[in-house]
C-alpha cells in the first residue's frame, strides 16, 4: 500500500520543516546522553562490558517480551469479544476492560502488593499464613500488564470497528467457524495496529521505573536510577540509557517488519458488522471478561477505596492539584496532537527514506526513563534557554518529548484506514499537496488525532519523575500528590488524589473506548 | 465527541489561563533571580513535605519573606543542582542525608561561624559547606509479638546467624543504608565490611526500596528485624495505628549498627539571595525550630543543639554520644561511590 503511492512526488517544505525541527528536540535528551556517556572516558565502555549490564539486558528484555505478549492477548481477546459477538453487556465490557489505562502503574503496584502481598487484603481475607510471592517478575508483569494492555484493546478496538466486515461474513458463509475467521481473515487485517499497540507497550514497559521497583524486579531502569544516586558520576547512569535507546531501536525495528508484512485489501464499507452468536461459549467469556476487569479495575480500586476508608476523617480533596493536572496534561495533548500531524502525513503520504526515519527518531526519548529526560531538559533549559526553565511550557514540551509517539499512533492508525484517494481527487480539482491534505485528510482524520491527543493526555496525568523536577516551583499536580503522601508510608492519604485522577481521566477513556473511527466522519 | 473537543479545548484554554499564575510564580523565581530583590527564597528540599513544610510556613511568618519550595529526592535534587550548575535558581539545599550535600559542596558556600558552632562538630561539614539540621539513629526494627528487646542482637555483625535466615529486611538502594555501610567500612575496614556483606546475603534478607516499608513489612510480620533509621517508627504508627507490634533498639557500643547521622543544609555559591539564605539556615538551627523536632514532628527525629532534648523514648545527643562507629559524616560524600562498588559487586544493588 506504500509502495504505490511512491511516485507522489517530494514531501513539501511546509511538512518538512516544522516535522524536522520537532524531531530535533525530541532528539535533545539523545544528545544530553550522548555528552554525558562520552564525558567518562574509558569508564563508560568499563560499565558497559560489566557482567551484570548483560543480566540487566536479559532481565529487562524479558519482562518487555512478557508485558508485551500478555497484553496483545489481553487486548486482542477482549477487542474480538466486545466488537464481533452478542456477549451480554458488550458496552460494559469495552469500556471497563478500557478503564485501567487510567491508573498510573506505580498506583497499579501499590494496590497490587495492596491486595496480593505479604499480610494484604486477600491473605486477611482468606486467614492463610502465607501467598505465593508477588515480588519479582510476575508481580512487576501483573502491574504493567494491567497499565498497558488497554493499549492493545483501545486500538485493536477502533480497527475492529473500522474493518469492513464483508471478508469476514464470506469466510462464515463459507462455513468456517468464528475461530477460524478470526485466525485466517480478521486477524492480518488486525497487524497494523497490534503493531502499533504492542509498540506502546513495549516502550512504555522499557521505560517505566516505579514498577520495578516497588516490584523488586532489576530492570535498566532501576539500574539507572541507582546510578543517579551515586552523584559523582553522572556517566554509568548515561552508558545504560544509551543501552536502553538501543532496545528502542531493535523493538522499533520489529515493529516496522511486522508491520510490512500487512495484506491491505481497499478500504472497502466498515459497517456494523453481525455479531457472532456466542451460544453455549457466552458464559466462559463472561468469566474472562468478568477476571479482566475484576482483576485489573475491581481489586485496584477497592484497595484504593479501603485505604479511603481508613484516613477519611483527614481526606480533603486537593482541588487544584486536579485543575493543575487537568491543564498541564490538555496542553501538552494539544501541543502533542499538532506536533504529530506534520510527522504522521510525512511518514504515510510521501514515503521515502527520509521521512520514514523521521518518524522512528520521534520514538528515541519514549523509552527513555522520566529521569533521564528530565535531567537533560534541567541541563539544556537551565544554561542555554533560562527563561523557560521551570515554567509550565518546559514542563508540558518534557511531555510532549515522553509521549509523541502516542500521538503518532492515533493519527497514523487514521491516516492509514482514510486512504490517499480522496485526497487525489481533491488535487485533481486543482488544490495543491498541503491545501489538499489539510482541507480533506485532516477533517477526516479528526477523531484519529483526538484519540492521539487523549492517550498523551492520560499519560501526562500519570506522568511522575519529569513533573517533580521540572515543574514550576509550588505546582503540585495529583501525580506529586500521590507521591508525597506515599513517600512517608502515608497510604491512606494517597488513595483520595489517586481516586480523583482515576475520576477525572475516566471519562477520556470513554471517548476513546466509544469512538467509531473513522465511519463516524465518513458517514455523518 | 464534539462534547469531548469542547471539553478538551476548555481544559487547554484553563490552562492556558492557570498558567499565568504559575508563570507569575516561576518568573518570580526567575525575575528575582535577575534582579537580586530581597524578600524571597527558593529551596530545593528532598526532605518530605509532609515533615517539614511547617518550618518553611513558619520562617515565612516570622521573616515575611516568601519561601518557595522544590521538592523531590535528596539525590535527584543533588543531580539537579549539577546540572543546573551557576543557573541553579536554588539559594538553599536541604537534604535528606550528608551524602547527597557532600555530592555537591564544590557548588555550596561556605557558612558563617556563628551557624555552624551550634552544632557539634562531628555534625558538620570540615569544609564549612553544609551544617546537620537534625540527627537520625541507625536501629534495629523489631515485631514485638515475635522477640523482646533482648532477642534482638546487640550488634549488626550477630545478624549473619542462621537464626536471622530469611527475617531480616534491608534497603539497600537507599541512602540511609548506604550510609550505614559507609560507616561500616571507614570503622570496621573494607575486609570485614565486604565479608559482613557476604555473610549477610547467606541469610537471604528481604531487600525493600526505601526505609518505610522495611517497617511496614516488620510491623506486618513479614520480617522480623530490619536496618532502619529511627523516625520511620512513628510515621508508620501514625498510618497503622500506636497498636502497630514495633519498636526500635538503639544497639550500644560503638556498633556501626549504631550511627548517628543527619539531615542538612547549605547555601549555593550561586545563591540569588544569599543572605535570607543564611538567614534560613540559620533559623533552622535555632532553639525553636530545634524543639520542632521533638514537640510537633511526628517523625521524632534528633535536635542537634544542645540542651534541647528529644521526644520520648529516643535517646538523647548526649546518651548517643560515644556510641556508635567514629566517622566523618562529610566524608560520606567522597566515600559513596566505593560503598555502591562493593553494594553492587556483592549483590545487593545489581
Amino acid at each position: 500500500m506504500i509502495r504505490r503511492r511512491a511516485g507522489r512526488g517530494r514531501a513539501p517544505l511546509s511538512l518538512l520543516l516544522p516535522a524536522c525541527l520537532t524531531v530535533a528536540l525530541l532528539l535533545l535528551p539523545l544528545a544530553y546522553l550522548v555528552v554525558r556517556a562520552s564525558g567518562g572516558g574509558g569508564r563508560g565502555w568499563r560499565i558497559l562490558t560489566r557482567s551484570n549490564t548483560l543480566d540487566l539486558l536479559w532481565s529487562t528484555g524479558l519482562l518487555v517480551f512478557g508485558v508485551t505478549l500478555a497484553s496483545v492477548t489481553i487486548g486482542v481477546s477482549v477487542a474480538w469479544l466486545t466488537t464481533r459477538t452478542d456477549i451480554p453487556g458488550r458496552r460494559f465490557w469495552a469500556v471497563g476492560a478500557a478503564l485501567p489505562l487510567v491508573i498510573p502503574s506505580y498506583v497499579a503496584a501499590f494496590c497490587l502488593l495492596g491486595a496480593f502481598g505479604p499480610r494484604g487484603l486477600l491473605q486477611q481475607l482468606l486467614g492463610v499464613e502465607r501467598l505465593p510471592e508477588i515480588y519479582g517478575y510476575w508481580g512487576a508483569l501483573a502491574a504493567l500488564t494491567l497499565s498497558t494492555y488497554p493499549y492493545v484493546l483501545l486500538l485493536v478496538s477502533a480497527a475492529l470497528r473500522g474493518l469492513d466486515p464483508a471478508l469476514e461474513e464470506a469466510g462464515r458463509g463459507l462455513g468456517r467457524t468464528p475461530l477460524e475467521v478470526f485466525r485466517r481473515v480478521t486477524l492480518p487485517a488486525l497487524r497494523p495496529s497490534i503493531g502499533a499497540g504492542a509498540l506502546l507497550v513495549a516502550l512504555y514497559t522499557l521505560s517505566d521505573f516505579g514498577v520495578v521497583s516497588l516490584m523488586r524486579y532489576d530492570a535498566l531502569t532501576r539500574a539507572i536510577y541507582l546510578q543517579y544516586k551515586s552523584l559523582f558520576d553522572r556517566t554509568p547512569a548515561a552508558v545504560l540509557a544509551l543501552v536502553l535507546v538501543a532496545l528502542t531501536a531493535l523493538v522499533l525495528w520489529l515493529e516496522s517488519r511486522w508491520r510490512r508484512r500487512v495484506s491491505r485489501s481497499g478500504p472497502g464499507t466498515a459497517r456494523q458488522p453481525r455479531p457472532h452468536r456466542l451460544g453455549r461459549w457466552r458464559w466462559p467469556a463472561l468469566v474472562y471478561c468478568g477476571g479482566v476487569v475484576g482483576a485489573f479495575l475491581a481489586v485496584p480500586a477497592a484497595v484504593l477505596v479501603y485505604w479511603l476508608a481508613r484516613g477519611l476523617d483527614r481526606a480533603e480533596p486537593p482541588w487544584r492539584e486536579v485543575v493543575n493536572s487537568l491543564s498541564a496534561s490538555a496542553l501538552a495533548a494539544a501541543a502533542a496532537a499538532v506536533a504529530a500531524i506534520p510527522i504522521a502525513l510525512l511518514a504515510t503520504r510521501y514515503p521515502s527514506r527520509l521521512t520514514r526515519l523521521l518518524e522512528r527518531l520521534a520514538f528515541a526519548g519514549n523509552a527513555l526513563p522520566g529521569i533521564v529526560i528530565a535531567l537533560s531538559l534541567v541541563f539544556f533549559a537551565a544554561n542555554y534557554a533560562s527563561p523557560l526553565y521551570q515554567t509550565l511550557a518546559l514542563l508540558v514540551f518534557a511531555y510532549v518529548v515522553r509521549f509523541l509517539p502516542q500521538a503518532l499512533a492515533g493519527v497514523e492508525s487514521a491516516l492509514a484506514s482514510v486512504g490517499p484517494r480522496i485526497e487525489e481527487a481533491a488535487r485533481a480539482l486543482g488544490r495543491g499537496p498541503v491545501s489538499a491534505t489539510f482541507t480533506v485528510t485532516v477533517p477526516l482524520i479528526r477523531s484519529g488525532i483526538f484519540a492521539g491527543a487523549a492517550l498523551v493526555f492520560l499519560s501526562a496525568m500519570k506522568e511522575l519523575p519529569a513533573t517533580l523536577l521540572l515543574r514550576p516551583i509550588g505546582f503540585e499536580t495529583l501525580a506529586t500528590e500521590i507521591w508525597k503522601t506515599t513517600s512517608v508510608g502515608a497510604y491512606s492519604r494517597a488513595a483520595l488524589p489517586a481516586l480523583l485522577l482515576i475520576a477525572v481521566s475516566a471519562p477520556f477513556v470513554y471517548f476513546l473506548s466509544s469512538r467509531h473511527e473513522p465511519t463516524e466522519v465518513e458517514h455523518g | 465527541m464534539k462534547k469531548l473537543v469542547v471539553l478538551l479545548s476548555a481544559l487547554a484554554l484553563a490552562g492556558c489561563g492557570g498558567s499565568d499564575n504559575n508563570d507569575d510564580a516561576a518568573e518570580n523565581g526567575t525575575t528575582a533571580a535577575a534582579g537580586k530583590k530581597s524578600g524571597e527564597l527558593v529551596v530545593y528540599s528532598g526532605r518530605e513535605e509532609e515533615l517539614v513544610e511547617p518550618l518553611f510556613e513558619r520562617f515565612e511568618e516570622q521573616t515575611g519573606i516568601d519561601v518557595q519550595v522544590r521538592y523531590a529526592d535528596s539525590a535527584e535534587l543533588a543531580a539537579t543542582i549539577a546540572e543546573e550548575g551557576d543557573n541553579s535558581p536554588a539559594d538553599v539545599f536541604f537534604a535528606q542525608d550528608p551524602g547527597s550535600l557532600g555530592a555537591i559542596d564544590d557548588q555550596l558556600a561556605e557558612l558563617p561561624e556563628a551557624v555552624l558552632e551550634r552544632v557539634d562538630e562531628q555534625f558538620r561539614d570540615d569544609r564549612s559547606r553544609w551544617v546537620g539540621t537534625s540527627g537520625r539513629a541507625r536501629v534495629i526494627v523489631y515485631n514485638t509479638d515475635e522477640l523482646s528487646e533482648d532477642d534482638v542482637p546487640d550488634s549488626v555483625f550477630d545478624l549473619t546467624d542462621p537464626v536471622w535466615k530469611g527475617k531480616i529486611g534491608i534497603a539497600p538502594t537507599n541512602a540511609s543504608f548506604q550510609a550505614f555501610v559507609t560507616a561500616m567500612r571507614l570503622d570496621a575496614g573494607e575486609e570485614r565490611t565486604k565479608q559482613w556483606l557476604e555473610d549477610l546475603k547467606q541469610n537471604d534478607p528481604k531487600f525493600y526500596e526505601k526505609n518505610t516499608p522495611v517497617v511496614e513489612a516488620t510491623a506486618s510480620g513479614e520480617i522480623e528485624v530490619g536496618l532502619v533509621n529511627h523516625y520511620y517508627l512513628y510515621l508508620v504508627k501514625e498510618e497503622l495505628g500506636d497498636d502497630a507490634p514495633i519498636a526500635n533498639k538503639y544497639l550500644p557500643g560503638d556498633d556501626p549498627g549504631a550511627l548517628v547521622s543527619v539531615a542538612g543544609a547549605g547555601v549555593l555559591a550561586s545563591a540569588k539571595h544569599p543572605d535570607a539564605a543564611e538567614q534560613f539556615v540559620e533559623f533552622l538551627l535555632e532553639d525553636e525550630q530545634q524543639r520542632f523536632y521533638t514537640d510537633e514532628a511526628e517523625e521524632a527525629e534528633i535536635p542537634l543543639v544542645e540542651g534541647i532534648d528529644p521526644k520520648e523514648g529516643v535517646p538523647t545527643l548526649d546518651e548517643l554520644s560515644g556510641r556508635g562507629p567514629d566517622v566523618d559524616l562529610s566524608s560520606f560524600g567522597g566515600e559513596l561511590e566505593k560503598t555502591l562498588e562493593l553494594l553492587n559487586e556483592t549483590g545487593y544493588t545489581s
